[in-house]
């Protein structure tokens, strides 16, 4: 009795202790994610104090007697009080009350810092961005390349993880290992070629190269299905070759409504991935037209390096959609990860 | 009776070419055939600018070991990255999971937290961090002068623009926590009950039964590791375009700038295949050497 109650403290601990780390861990991902959309909310000049403020606030003037005035934080009688300066005599400053501008104090001047802030938001960098650079172009064009990749990708997978996964003749052993060890070959020993091969038959600066290698099925979504497909019973495949359907339409009516929620996962993650790519846009696609969203992305951050509120304003809108998306549907992506990660 | 069977099986071959054949197309055009002709390409000095396409036999592999302190600078850039970066998002990656692991309170609604920087692009990622890691402005400068230490203009200096992008590294360690997590749920309960009756205490569990058990996930972790240190561009290009002074300028930075930006495919080809050895000999090592440190179930039973 006495060693389990111990025992259960032990664990109510290293549960404790556990939180805390996981608390600690998981700022590392909220604070820079704060910092993007409180950046993409200031001004230039917020941006410009150290440390920056996580809410971005200002300093500001109030109109007297027609001039701008500016408010400071100040000390008077031993009362902290916001006070608007409307004459500077020297090193001795006139201030005066913003609510009632005849009451007035000449007082000792003060620095910049000693400016009052109040909070304020700049949800016109937004626009601001969205004018400088033709995002909306980058989705749409991001969004065509998207649906295309999507459809060849799902339909050219499910086809070739239905072909491992049913049929069995000499040699299909040593294809699904070719097809395994794709998965580990370095792009970068077949991208010259390809690259010469679409600029050849003149495809380059257009979405063709993006779009048409989706139709040729890729390793890892041909392995996530495949691996699903040999869950469901092949006594369901017998049954229908019994009731007369050939293999494809055992596939689209027998086996494909099962397979549904990883159909999805591969949907899923092909659409994050069209949205996130950078590299590809970058060698095919050369005319701003045509850019993506990666690539419009960092071509404007590049042509305004110093305006980091607006390109916060861009990023955070780019970050968006994936992130809404992997939340709604976050156990098909966690799924999908883990069975390439741990059956691999 | 047995020509039935024959004709049955020929047409079932027919079906299984069939439903292969997009992948057997794409295989031939977009993998095997580019694979030899980047392997020829690499023997050549074919340029799209100049164009031009000779055979000049093995001069690209002499000029790169021979006459090319770029191939040997991004070759250093990118190990020394790997070899800090691929232990430090291994061991980050697997301790986070067994954190969540341990039953606390709302673990899946940790893992989805610690999962979301997987999704976001690395330009994104890139200009998060732009920001944060500002000599003037930044957080983490702010941080370390709290500290009494100075941080230095991390993109503008050699070794903190590499520190920088291993920091960055980090916070995409939620998609290997993942995977590892779903292997520590894998872990027969078993094994640990009956550690404990032999007396184990929780470090002796976590030696001798959950790293153990855990070696064939960690084991797909670093090759996949690897091969991605190889493949690094999206953040390092934002963020420095391989610099300062050619500091950040990994391998497929190189290649990029070889074979795109001065169209030099021949000898970006050559740059190709020997990153192509490279990853495929390191992943013989680490395939090798797993005999004595991957343990796989199934091996127990037989």
């Amino acid at each position: 009795m006495i060693r389990s109650a111990s025992k259960n403290a032990a664990a109510r601990r290293e549960s404790v202790l556990a939180m805390i780390l996981i608390l600690i861990g998981s700022l590392t991902v909220f604070v820079p994610i704060a910092y993007l959309v409180s950046d993409s909310l200031s001004s230039r000049e917020t941006l410009r104090q150290q440390p920056k403020p996580l809410l971005p606030s200002e300093s500001y003037v109030v109109t007297i007697d027609g001039a701008q005035c500016f408010v400071y934080d100040i000390e008077v009688n031993g009362q902290s009080r916001k006070l608007a300066v409307v004459e500077k005599k020297g090193s001795t400053w006139v201030y005066a009350n913003p609510d009632d501008p005849a009451e007035r104090y000449e007082l000792g001047a003060c620095s910049v810092e000693q400016r009052a802030r109040k909070i304020t938001l700049h949800w016109e960098n937004f626009g601001l961005a969205l004018q400088k650079a033709p995002f909306l172009r980058y989705v749409a064009n991001t969004l065509v390349i998207m649906v295309l990749v999507t459809i060849g990708t799902v339909l050219s997978t499910v086809m070739v993880a239905f072909g491992f996964a049913r049929f069995k003749f000499k040699g299909s052993k040593t294809l699904f290992l070719i097809l395994l060890a794709t998965m580990m070959l370095p792009s970068q020993v077949v991208l010259i070629p390809t690259f010469v091969f679409f600029k050849w038959i003149g495809w380059y600066d257009t979405f063709l190269p993006l779009i048409v290698p989706a139709f040729f099925a890729n390793a890892w979504d041909v392995f996530l299905i495949r691996q699903f497909f040999m869950g469901i019973p092949k006594e369901l495949d017998e049954a229908a070759k019994i009731d007369g359907c050939d293999p494809l339409r055992t596939l689209w009516s027998v086996i494909l409504p099962q397979a549904l929620p990883v159909v999805l996962t591969v949907t899923l993650f092909t659409m994050i991935y069209v949205w996130n790519d950078f590299f590809n846009p970058l060698i095919y696609l050369q005319n701003p037209k045509l850019f993506t969203v990666a690539v419009g992305l960092q071509n404007f951050s590049a042509l305004y390096f110093n305006n980091a509120h607006l390109q916060a304003a861009g990023a955070l809108m780019m970050m968006l959609p994936p992130v809404l998306i992997f939340f709604l549907a976050q156990r098909y992506f966690i799924q999908g990860t883990v069975v390439s990660g741990v059956k691999g | 009776m047995a020509r039935a069977s024959s004709s049955h099986k020929s047409k079932d071959l027919g079906w299984a070419l069939f439903f292969l054949s997009p992948w057997l197309l794409g295989f031939v055009l977009f993998t095997a055939g580019p694979m030899i002709a980047s392997l020829v390409f690499s023997f050549s000095d074919l340029n799209l600018i100049k164009g031009q396409f000779h055979f000049i036999g093995l001069d690209n592999y002499i000029r790169l070991f021979a006459a090319d302190p770029k191939f040997l600078g991004a070759l250093t850039v990118t190990f020394a990255y790997a070899l800090i970066a691929i232990p430090l998002t291994l061991v980050v990656g697997f301790l986070l999971a067994c954190l969540l692991n341990t039953k606390v309170p709302g673990a899946d609604f940790w893992r989805t937290i610690f999962y979301m920087p997987s999704v976001v692009s690395g330009v994104v990622v890139a200009l998060i961090w732009r920001g944060l890691f500002n000599e003037k402005f930044g957080l983490i400068n702010w941080l370390l002068g709290l500290a009494g230490i100075v941080g230095p203009d991390w993109f503008n200096d050699g070794r903190g623009a590499l520190s920088a992008l291993i920091i960055i590294s980090l916070w995409s360690v939620g998609g290997g926590m993942i995977i590892y997590l779903a292997g520590l749920q894998g872990i027969q309960t078993q094994l640990y009950e009956a550690a404990e009756l032999d007396g184990c205490g929780p470090i002796q569990k976590f030696t001798r039964i959950t790293i153990p058990m855990m070696t064939p996930v960690i084991f797909f972790n670093l090759i996949m590791g690897i091969i991605s240190c190889f493949q690094y561009f999206t953040e390092p290009w934002t963020l420095t375009r391989g610099g300062p002074a050619e500091a950040t300028q990994f391998y497929n930075i190189y290649i990029y700038k070889t074979a795109f930006s001065y169209q030099d495919m021949g000898y970006g080809s050559a740059l190709a295949w020997i990153l192509f050895f490279i990853v495929l000999g390191l992943s013989a090592l680490v395939i090798r050497s797993s005999g004595s440190w991957v343990h796989y179930e199934t091996e127990e039973k037989a």
